[in-house]
């Protein structure tokens, strides 16, 4: 008799670039996958993020950058998360990111990284393959 | 079993993880998490529920941050859920109100939760009830549970609240009057926000006037005041009159509201056991197949086989009664 | 009601010929089309533009036989101006070649600057950083990891004299995008111009300073709307009284399109803000010939190539008409739309990047034949980094191969009168004005911002064009078709060296400390004086940023006075 469990997600955006169509994009096919998801909206601290999916307890939580400061912001994110105990999230990262990037991003706690022309239900399927896993 | 005694030991800390997992717990299972609901029950009753609802655009979410701010100059310590609705066809959502409080979400002694309607209004008014328990239980002195728009299951999730706001704003175009009707018998306080806007003195006197119209037997007359949440005007007031409301409640129908509310969710609860039983019954048994594939065949319809079935179950249950 | 004499008398096709047209037309309609589709199906049941304009098997004289010459093409260099700005367009004078740059520290954008001339460059163009795009310094702890990476990180005064060392401006024309703090930056090159000794009227260039497209899309907003605008007004009055040269302002679209927006919400959000701008500057008691003249554009060339050559051409025809009609504007300067266009980052793909170089050709070619002032190409890499020095050179090097090898520059507006291309040059007119008119009745932009409606528009058409990638709809190849299992990338991608970042923090923190900081606090205090007063800001910037206080500091005494922007979230 219980609800059927539903998929919660945060879409953030860290750093100060502005670029949101992507964010925005994935945030519409996430809800329409059936996804709750929270869009944080932009200029998003690593402390901001990390407690919204803290309070929100949800099972994704969506980075999106494009301007080039990931690996400041990203392992900022992953190592609060770590701190507050948050361990069973799954951590994925999008935007301008160069492949050369990605192992090291990989080492510090992203799931997977989703560069552009990357199709939604790639990602959607990804989340919906990996959630499953963690809970 | 010991998970549920983990969570409940953690929400009476005040952990926010415990909290918002206990919150989950409810969304998803609520049959698990009335286990642990029930161990918080002893420990709630001591915050001061308000409920806020207005339409979209009314400002809502920025008059919430600023009467939070208030709040916590105050040194309250203050809980949020935000209901928003989840789409009929897709069952997504997007939690959008808590974005506007964002600048709330490192304030260690606030918590903000997103619910999705999730298309089970009886569902929600329960689950939103019990989180707001949670978050009672956790030590929160405030509770704000904020909703969008009057429909009936908006109507329903605010009754969880001591006091209603109900949030305007001048200029909404015709939804205002459809929205007014909706709201005007629930609010115990009226805001006209985003009143820096033309037309703001003239949607007080027209929410004045559909006060007038209403029945004069109650003591507390509801105040519509104005606010410019933007540029965190009236705020102060907004809360000023809260508590006023509060203190009138102690005052007058307090433990009559408390018994109200006690017997209506008993009430409800009743209905939500009874009802959820039979169904399991009915299905473990195949019985519930085994009529409807009579409906199909046109051998009844679904209102006789109703009928017939509860005259069994409610028989049995006057004879164990 | 035109009559139908009158009709008859505009009509560019004989009416008799008209008629056999038709005869035939229907015929070839009903006859040979079906025959031939009988057995060789069309690739798709319908065709339609980005902007859903239904794109027709054939166009013919029929379909163009409403218009007059003279009132809606007319002559290059007269009004309309459907067909040029200019009477000889490019066997005159080609287009700017303006290439977007800079990266890191002023000093490593100073050397790029320089390598562009170099090459044959015309025109400066600085790309800054997001700190300073967000009037926060590069000490700011929000700054962290964001300093000189998509762009120049300028903090102060002493920036810029770095970054235009060795740069005379009197031999440049310098575009900065900027928005803002473009009344800051403005001021500091006007310092350095006063620096060299060259007079203010000599200053030649472009300031973005188009706030209102950052609420529809951009977001890089620092203030709310309406004191936004003031800021914006106060560089247009500016410019009207001292900068003769200057471009104060670039209306654009082409962030609009990048959002997502399709061409005709790219042209009418552009056209309603410019509408906006000029009621401001007449509120402000300028007479619209006064500045009108200096207001230039900027636009997306977008894939679709014939929707985006009728999108510049019609452009021109309206805005023409906008600045006669609305605005009473006599000069015929008034009532030219100069505009810089650059190809579209968004439709550049991360697989198979070389192919990018084709788009950019291609987008670039609709720019020139669209009647371009100047045009930025995009490198081919810049869906996997910042463009490297060699992807820089491709992207210049196409525009030079469209301007001296194709022959298309050697006649004006070559497309004129193409029955397909005047259509979809009317309808996009038509199109866009539907949407001016719609916004005209919800009570103008800024009211229109408030209620979400652009940023609503723009997310449901994004949202569009993604999914009709994903259901193949729309191919993308490379992405949805002809993938290939290795990609070639024939370069190598650019890395900042993250030293920029503290090399920058540290040459400010050691300014603050050297400067006169009682000279730079009386100023800044003036500056709040002046902002609650309501004056024109840009004779108090300029002493400011001559005392060195930095744009977090100026930006810190005008969001004391303004309030800060709030994102107003609409998915």
């Amino acid at each position: 008799m219980s609800t059927k469990r539903k998929i919660r997600i945060v879409v953030a955006k860290p750093g100060l670039d502005s670029h949101d169509r992507g964010a925005k994009v994935i945030a519409r096919a996430f809800r329409d996958a059936g996804m709750e998801v929270i869009y944080t909206g932009l200029w998003q601290t690593p402390e901001q993020i990390v407690e919204t999916a803290l309070q929100e307890d949800v099972d994704v939580v969506a980075l999106s950058i494009l301007s080039g400061a990931h690996m400041t912001l990203f392992p900022k994110i992953t190592k609060l998360m770590k701190q507050k105990g948050l361990n069973d999230i799954l951590v994925l990262g999008g935007g301008v990111i160069p492949d050369e990037d990605i192992p090291a991003l990989k080492k510090i706690g992203i799931a997977e990284v989703f560069g552009p022309d990357t199709p939604t239900n790639t990602i959607i399927k990804f989340i919906k393959e990996n959630t499953q896993k963690t809970k | 079993m010991n998970q549920i005694k983990q969570l409940v030991n953690g929400v009476l800390k005040g952990n926010r993880r415990s909290i918002a997992k206990t919150i989950t717990l409810i969304e998803n299972n609520p049959h698990e998490a009335q286990k642990a609901v029930s161990k918080l029950y002893p420990h709630t009753g001591k915050a001061h529920i308000i409920g806020i609802t207005g339409p979209t655009g009314s400002g809502k979410s920025t008059l919430i941050e600023k009467l939070v701010k208030e709040l916590r100059k105050k040194r309250k310590r203050v809980g949020i859920i935000a209901v928003d609705p989840s789409s009929p066809f897709t069952g997504g959502a997007f939690l959008g109100d808590r974005i506007r409080m964002q600048k709330l979400s490192t304030d260690k002694e606030v918590f903000i939760r997103s619910m999705a309607t999730r298309n089970s209004p009886g569902g929600l008014a329960r689950a939103t009830r019990d989180a707001v328990k949670v978050l009672d239980a956790s030590g929160k002195d405030v509770v704000i549970v904020e909703t969008v728009g009057a429909g009936q299951s908006e109507v329903d999730i605010i009754k969880v609240a001591h006091t209603v706001v109900v949030v305007l704003a001048p200029g909404l175009g015709d939804d205002i009057q459809a929205i007014k009707a909706g709201m005007m018998e629930i609010g115990d306080i009226f805001v006209v926000n985003k009143a820096d806007r033309e037309n703001a003195d003239e949607a007080v006197i027209d929410i004045e006037t559909m006060l007038n119209m209403g029945s004069e037997k109650e003591k507390w007359r509801p105040p519509v005041i104005k606010t410019t949440a933007t540029k965190d005007e009236g705020t102060a007031m907004l809360l000023n009159r809260i508590n006023q409301h509060m203190k009138y409640l102690k005052k007058e129908v307090f433990d009559i509201q408390r018994r109200q509310k006690a017997e209506t969710e008993l009430i409800e609860a009743i209905k939500q056991k009874t009802t959820d039983s039979i169904i399991d019954e009915l299905r473990r048994k195949g019985e519930l197949e085994k009529l409807v594939q009579e409906i199909l065949a046109k051998k009844t319809d679904p209102y006789s086989a109703a009928d017939a079935l509860l005259k069994e179950r409610l028989k049995r249950f006057r004879t164990n009664g | 009601m035109v009559t139908k004499s009158l009709e008859a008398e505009k009509q560019v096709f004989d009416e008799h010929k008209l008629s056999e047209i038709q005869k035939k037309q229907k015929h070839w309609k009903e006859k040979t089309v079906p025959e031939w589709i009988s057995r060789h199906p069309e690739r798709k049941n319908s065709f339609h533009t980005s902007s859903s304009t239904h794109i027709k098997r054939l166009y013919t004289p029929e379909d163009i036989k409403n218009i007059d010459y003279t009132r809606d093409l007319g002559f290059p260099g007269e009004p309309p101006f459907t067909r040029g700005l200019h009477a000889t367009m490019y066997r005159g004078r080609l287009w700017t070649m303006r290439q977007f740059s800079g990266y890191g520290t002023a000093q490593q954008t100073n050397k790029r600057f320089k390598y562009l001339l170099k090459e044959g460059e015309t025109g400066l163009s600085i790309a800054f950083d997001y700190p300073t795009i967000l009037g926060l310094d590069s000490d700011h702890p929000l700054s962290v990891g964001e300093v000189g990476k998509c762009g120049v990180a300028v903090s102060s005064l002493q920036d810029i004299e770095t970054l235009f060392n060795g740069i005379p401006l009197d031999k440049v024309t310098t575009s900065m995008t900027i928005n803002g703090p473009a009344t800051m930056l403005l001021a500091m090159y006007i310092a350095i111009g006063d620096m060299q000794g060259v007079p203010r009227e000599q200053l030649g260039g472009t300031t973005q300073n188009d706030n209102l497209k950052e609420f529809h899309a951009q977001k890089l907003c620092i203030f709310p709307p309406e004191p936004s605008v003031k800021l914006v007004t106060d560089i247009v009055e500016y410019c009207a009284k001292h900068l003769p040269k200057w471009n104060p302002i670039s209306i654009s679209g082409y962030h609009i399109r990048e959002a997502g927006s399709n061409a005709v919400q790219e042209l009418a959000f552009t056209l309603a803000d410019g509408i906006t701008y000029v009621e401001s500057a007449l509120e402000r008691g300028l007479k619209v010939d006064q500045f009108a003249p200096r207001l230039s554009f900027f636009f997306a060339a977008h894939n679709n190539f014939l929707e985006e050559i009728a999108k510049f051409r019609a452009a021109r025809r309206l805005w023409a008409k906008i600045m006669k009609e609305r605005f009473k504007a006599t000069k015929p300067r008034s009532l030219w739309m100069r505009m810089h266009i650059q190809t579209s980052g968004c439709t550049l793909t991360a697989t198979q990047p070389i192919n990018n170089v084709i788009r950019v050709a291609f987008q670039s070619l609709a720019a020139v034949l669209g009647g371009t002032q100047s045009l930025h190409t995009n490198s081919f890499d810049e869906a996997l980094a910042l463009p490297s020095e060699e992807a820089v050179r491709v992207a210049l090097r196409t525009q030079q191969i469209i301007a001296h090898e194709t022959g298309v520059t050697d006649t004006i507006d070559p497309l004129a009168g193409s029955y397909c291309l005047e259509t979809l040059t009317n309808k996009m007119e038509e199109h866009a004005m539907e949407y001016i008119d719609k916004i005209d009745s919800m009570g103008g932009v800024i009211s229109g911002i408030e209620k979400g409606f652009f940023q609503k528009e723009i997310a449901d058409s994004a949202y569009k064009y993604q999914k009709e990638i994903e259901n193949k709809e729309r191919t993308l190849i490379g992405v949805n078709e002809y993938a290939v299992e290795k990609d070639w990338v024939p370069i190598k991608l650019l890395r900042i060296k993250q030293q920029a970042e503290k090399e920058q923090v540290d040459g400010l923190q050691k300014l603050k400390k050297k400067r006169n900081n009682k000279k730079a606090n009386d100023v800044l205090n003036k500056l709040h004086k002046a902002a609650e007063h309501d004056e024109n800001l840009m004779p108090t910037i300029i002493e400011a940023v001559k005392a060195y206080a930095t744009i977090g500091e100026i930006c810190d005494v005008l969001r004391n006075v303004y309030g800060q922007y709030k994102e107003q979230i609409i998915i």
